[in-house]
């Protein structure tokens, strides 16, 4: 086997080799804060707007112009830290992480260094059923850098092009520890941060525009070995199928390095998506030196005792915690609970309509089922879901009480998806009510054997499979709306007297 | 009326009582100004339109019987460093000797809001680094008082200006002294407020933690109203003070009658000749006047030159790397890469000393020797701040030399920059204190250079600064 170099077209190890290494990873996770505005000035953080147009002389780093701290960006930035179980630090500092690069027009990064306001959390995983607690290293705040483009403009051959819309845009930086010790546990991990910070409502966690982004680093032990091997940080891991691909194919190639005499360099490589491969970019060697020191423009973020006590308060319950609720307290199936609190949206929806309907399971096999079939059709999200939660509940309430068939109800449902009415309209104007007065479906039922004599006859005569048939009359004869099991009781009341007199 | 003397009441008068319109003014004094520039190169460009539009606001004012502000139809020079907009703004460096900034700095705004007339920009040394101004990238200014001789730098171009006549006050920038040490080599008066007093939005940055921007006058009383209508809270940088500002003129009684002041030992050791002896006939004076003088100590001074151009080259070094050649910096023409136009705009763009303070500045924050340097600083600056604590608990004020030495001759220390960092002793201690600090002419050298008396009081003690300047002044020991 060749020692693979940094460059692409390596033999990777085979699955036994890998088998005998424990991968050693830990993420570093940019989250975008869904602040209005920047971190350090008053321009929207808008996507998609033209190019440096969201852009003031704060944010191109003019001689002169000076940061000022959004306050909003730090309410978010805390509740990141509160729903990761985050130690939160009254007395933090921003510092200046200075390198050369075209879309950072101040020639610096504003971010959080040797004194970040929140260390030491913890996010819990489950994978193939295991739960395993990962720990949280740090967060810390900064600005995000503009975007250079390199393709797309008329003379991309010889210049590149750079947008300074998404300078300043507020980043908060998520360091694990190294904790994790597959893909799928990364995977996990990434899945679990996106829920809980879309739940708290601290980012979007958009990865398509960015607004997730992931970096990993990753090294690989023998089985049973304690010390950690040499580390390369892998960038660019911008999905959730991109981070599983990348930390596998990584974990391939430094297995199959040491297996074939060679050491693993401490580096920087990027992932390319296209070949599915990591390559080179540069050594230890090469490393910035950032040259890091306290940032004079801003003066220490304290935060104040009340101040978190208030954002500690406004602190939804945590989809973890909800999930195991579900099921203690309505009985929900594990996956069903899974599916109910996979959004903030979901789970707020189905818990108003278990409570309204007072039948949690049913009111959850109709949100998962009917409700979501729809919206995956229409394509619209369950926050705006056309069926209100509370409406939904009424409906669910209806079947239990009888008052309406499972049957009836999906065409209401129906109805009420299109028109956004409460069933209790759509019943009273179509007259769907479901017949379970005794002395209206006596009579009915009088009649379907009076005009059946035959079939009554064959009944009487053993062959009771014919009642489904009568049945089925008296569901004709009233349009489907008297209640079935009240229908057969009395079927088999009225015949079964018949046979005595 | 000479325009060349005119003082900030001088111009309320005229307008006042309509001697002249704030228009003629302003037309006069940039008439005079142009005329007279040449022989000192305060100036390097005018900015005549905003300086009429802006007198035209005061005239309008006036005419609806409107309170047109303390400052009203008062023409003012402005160091190039204070950004305006839609003039231009190049830190006399070759990178921005095109940047016309789209924004004001907020002393600008309140400057132009109290009735200020923005006359046009003054030379200084390339992004206020340096103590001649001879480090600008666009020639150097001579002292009006004797024009082979510097003016003091940075600030020298507003120095230069106030003692020429071709502006009643100007703005200056002081980070280590320069605008003290310019005020005391051109005979004019220098303030550097309070580290926060005055906000820094706009003040292109050279190193943050230690800048500010203050007045240049030729009395004590117009630098004292003209840093009171820019002093204040700015929501726009964060490092800007909440306490209010009081009527600094309030103070201008003449009373320091028991006022106890201190001298420095330190200070004094190697303080030799005419420069000795103008302080100590000023303390003389002072003690006349009433107060009560003694010696104190402050003896972490020793360690400020080292602590300071550790502090200042490394915030430097950050400050200045966003004359990168990407957007608005003159870009060097002739680069195929990204890293050769990084190289080339800034290594042809940037003067020796920049290039000097970028280097240590690098140096001092690099990975290894951050400790060694940049946090050991900050511990020494830490001192030296306690050593003024301790002194404010004994005295009111502190008075000391300005400068080792009056104006020196043109390219007499353009080569030896270290000693040109060793004349800057007696500023950078109050600066990395953060307290305020003030050069009032106290004299002159046989050869008729002047030497200014440094001032210096608990932070936000301005109000006995000024007192203590002006019952000076006004005592005519001086001239």
């Amino acid at each position: 086997m060749k020692v693979p170099m940094s460059s692409s077209a390596i033999d990777l190890a085979s699955a036994d080799a890998i088998a005998r290494y424990e991968p050693v990873i830990g993420l570093e996770i940019h989250v975008q804060l869904a602040t209005a505005t920047k971190i350090f000035c008053g321009c929207p953080t808008g996507f998609g707007a033209p190019p440096n147009t969201n852009v003031c002389p704060v944010c191109l780093g003019l001689p002169g112009a000076l940061p000022v701290l959004n306050r909003e960006a730090v309410e978010l930035a805390l509740k990141a830290a509160l729903a990761l179980n985050c130690q939160i630090h009254q007395h933090s500092r921003f510092a200046r992480k200075n390198y050369f690069y075209p879309d950072l027009p101040k020639g610096y990064q504003i971010s959080q260094y040797d004194e970040p306001f929140s260390e030491n959390g913890r996010v819990e995983i489950v994978v193939d059923g295991v739960r395993k607690s990962i720990g949280i290293t740090r967060i810390h705040m900064e600005d995000d850098a503009g975007k250079s483009m390199h393709e797309g403009f008329k003379d991309s051959a010889r210049y590149s092009y750079v947008d300074l819309n998404r300078c300043g845009t507020p980043l908060c930086e998520i360091v694990t520890e190294p904790d994790l010790r597959s893909s799928d546990e990364a995977y996990a991990l990434l899945t679990e941060i996106k829920q809980v910070l879309q739940f708290v409502g601290v980012s979007t966690c958009d990865m398509e525009k960015g607004h997730l982004r992931c970096d990993a680093n990753v090294s690989v032990r023998p089985r049973g070995t304690l010390p950690f091997g040499t580390k390369a940080e892998v960038k660019n891991l911008n999905s959730f199928r991109f981070l599983k691909q990348a930390l596998d194919y990584e974990i391939a190639r430094q297995v199959a390095v040491i297996e074939s005499g060679g050491t693993v360099e401490q580096e920087t490589r990027l992932y390319d998506p296209d070949s599915g491969e990591t390559a080179g970019m540069r050594s230890k060697e090469h490393a910035h030196d950032y040259r890091y020191f306290p940032e004079p423009d801003l003066v220490p973020l304290r935060i104040a005792d009340e101040w978190l006590s208030a954002i500690r308060a406004t602190m939804p319950e945590l989809p973890g915690r909800k999930r195991a609720r579900f099921i203690s307290e309505f009985g929900l199936r594990e996956y069903d609970a899974d599916v109910l609190t996979s959004t903030r949206a979901a789970s707020e929806y189905f818990e108003t309509a278990a409570r309204v309907s007072g039948e949690p399971r049913a009111a959850a096999n109709w949100v998962m089922g009917d409700l979501m079939g729809l919206l995956k059709t229409e394509a619209r999200d369950i926050a705006d879901a056309p069926v209100s939660a509370g409406n939904l509940g009424d409906l669910v309430k209806r079947i239990a009480a009888g008052e309406i068939s499972g049957k009836m109800a999906k065409e209401i449902f129906a109805k009420m998806f299109a028109s956004g009415e409460p069933a209790a309209a759509i019943i009273e104007r179509e007259g769907l009510k479901q017949i379970s007065d005794t002395d209206e479906l006596q009579r009915t039922v009088a009649d379907v054997i009076a005009k059946n004599p035959k079939q009554v006859e064959q009944y009487k005569g053993g062959k009771t499979a014919v009642l489904n048939y009568l049945v089925g009359q008296v569901m004709r004869a009233t349009r489907g709306q008297a209640n079935v099991a009240a229908v057969t009781e009395l079927l088999k009341k009225m015949l079964g007297a018949d046979r005595i007199c | 009326m000479k325009i060349e003397s005119l003082t900030i009441d001088a111009v309320r008068q005229a307008l006042g009582t309509r001697q002249a319109s704030a228009a003629e003014l302003t037309r006069e004094a940039l008439r005079f100004a142009e005329r007279e520039n040449p022989r000192t190169g305060a100036y390097l460009h005018f900015s005549p339109e905003r300086a009429l539009a802006a007198a035209a606001r005061v005239d309008e004012r006036l005419a609806h019987g409107e309170d047109p502000g303390p400052l009203a139809g008062v023409p003012v020079a402005v160091k190039d460093v204070i950004v305006t907009k839609g003039v231009r703004t190049t830190c006399a460096s070759k990178l921005l000797a095109n940047y016309v900034p789209p924004y004001d700095a907020t002393a600008i705004v309140r400057m132009e809001a109290a009735g200020g007339i923005v006359l046009g920009k003054t030379n200084c040394d390339e992004f206020a680094m340096g103590s001649s101004t001879e480090n600008s990238a666009f020639g150097p200014v001579r002292n009006p008082v004797a024009l082979d001789r510097v003016p003091g730098g940075s600030s020298g171009g507003s120095a230069a200006a106030v003692a020429q006549g071709t502006a009643v006050v100007a703005l200056g920038s002081d980070t280590g002294g320069s605008i003290r040490q310019p005020a005391s080599f051109c005979g004019v008066v220098g303030v550097t407020p309070t580290y926060g007093r005055v906000s820094r939005y706009g003040l292109t940055a050279f190193a943050s933690s230690l800048d500010h921007i203050g007045p240049f006058a030729r009395t004590v009383k117009d630098a004292a109203i003209l840093l009171g209508a820019i002093a204040g809270r700015d929501p726009a940088d964060s490092t800007s003070a909440e306490a209010p500002v009081p009527d600094y003129t309030a103070a201008l009684d003449g009373n320091v009658k028991g006022l106890k002041l201190g001298l420095p030992r330190e200070y004094l050791k190697d303080l030799k000749g005419e420069s000795s002896d103008l302080l100590y006939r000023g303390v003389d004076v002072l003690k006349r006047l009433g107060c009560e003088v003694r010696e104190i100590s402050m003896p972490a001074t020793d360690y400020a030159i080292a602590t300071y151009y550790i502090i200042c080259t490394a915030e430097a070094s950050s400050n200045l790397a966003r004359y990168d050649g990407v957007r608005y910096t003159t870009r060097s023409p002739h680069s195929d890469t990204l890293s050769e136009m990084y190289r080339n705009t800034r290594g042809e763009g940037f003067g020796a000393e920049c290039k000097r303070r970028i280097m240590l500045g690098t140096y001092v924050l690099s990975h290894g020797y951050y400790d060694a340097y940049y946090l050991k600083a900050q511990k020494v600056r830490a001192l030296i701040a306690r050593d003024f604590a301790r002194a404010f608990e004994q005295v009111d004020a502190i008075v000391a030399p300005v400068s080792p030495f009056p104006a020196f001759k043109l390219g007499e220390k353009l080569d030896d920059p270290m000693a040109m960092y060793l004349s800057d002793i007696y500023t950078i201690t109050g600066s990395l204190a953060g307290v305020p600090c003030m050069s009032v002419p106290c004299g002159q050298t046989a050869e008729g250079l002047p030497v200014g008396m440094q001032i210096l009081t608990r932070h936000f003690g301005e109000t006995t600064m000024f007192r203590l300047a002006h019952a000076f002044e006004q005592s005519g020991a001086v001239n």
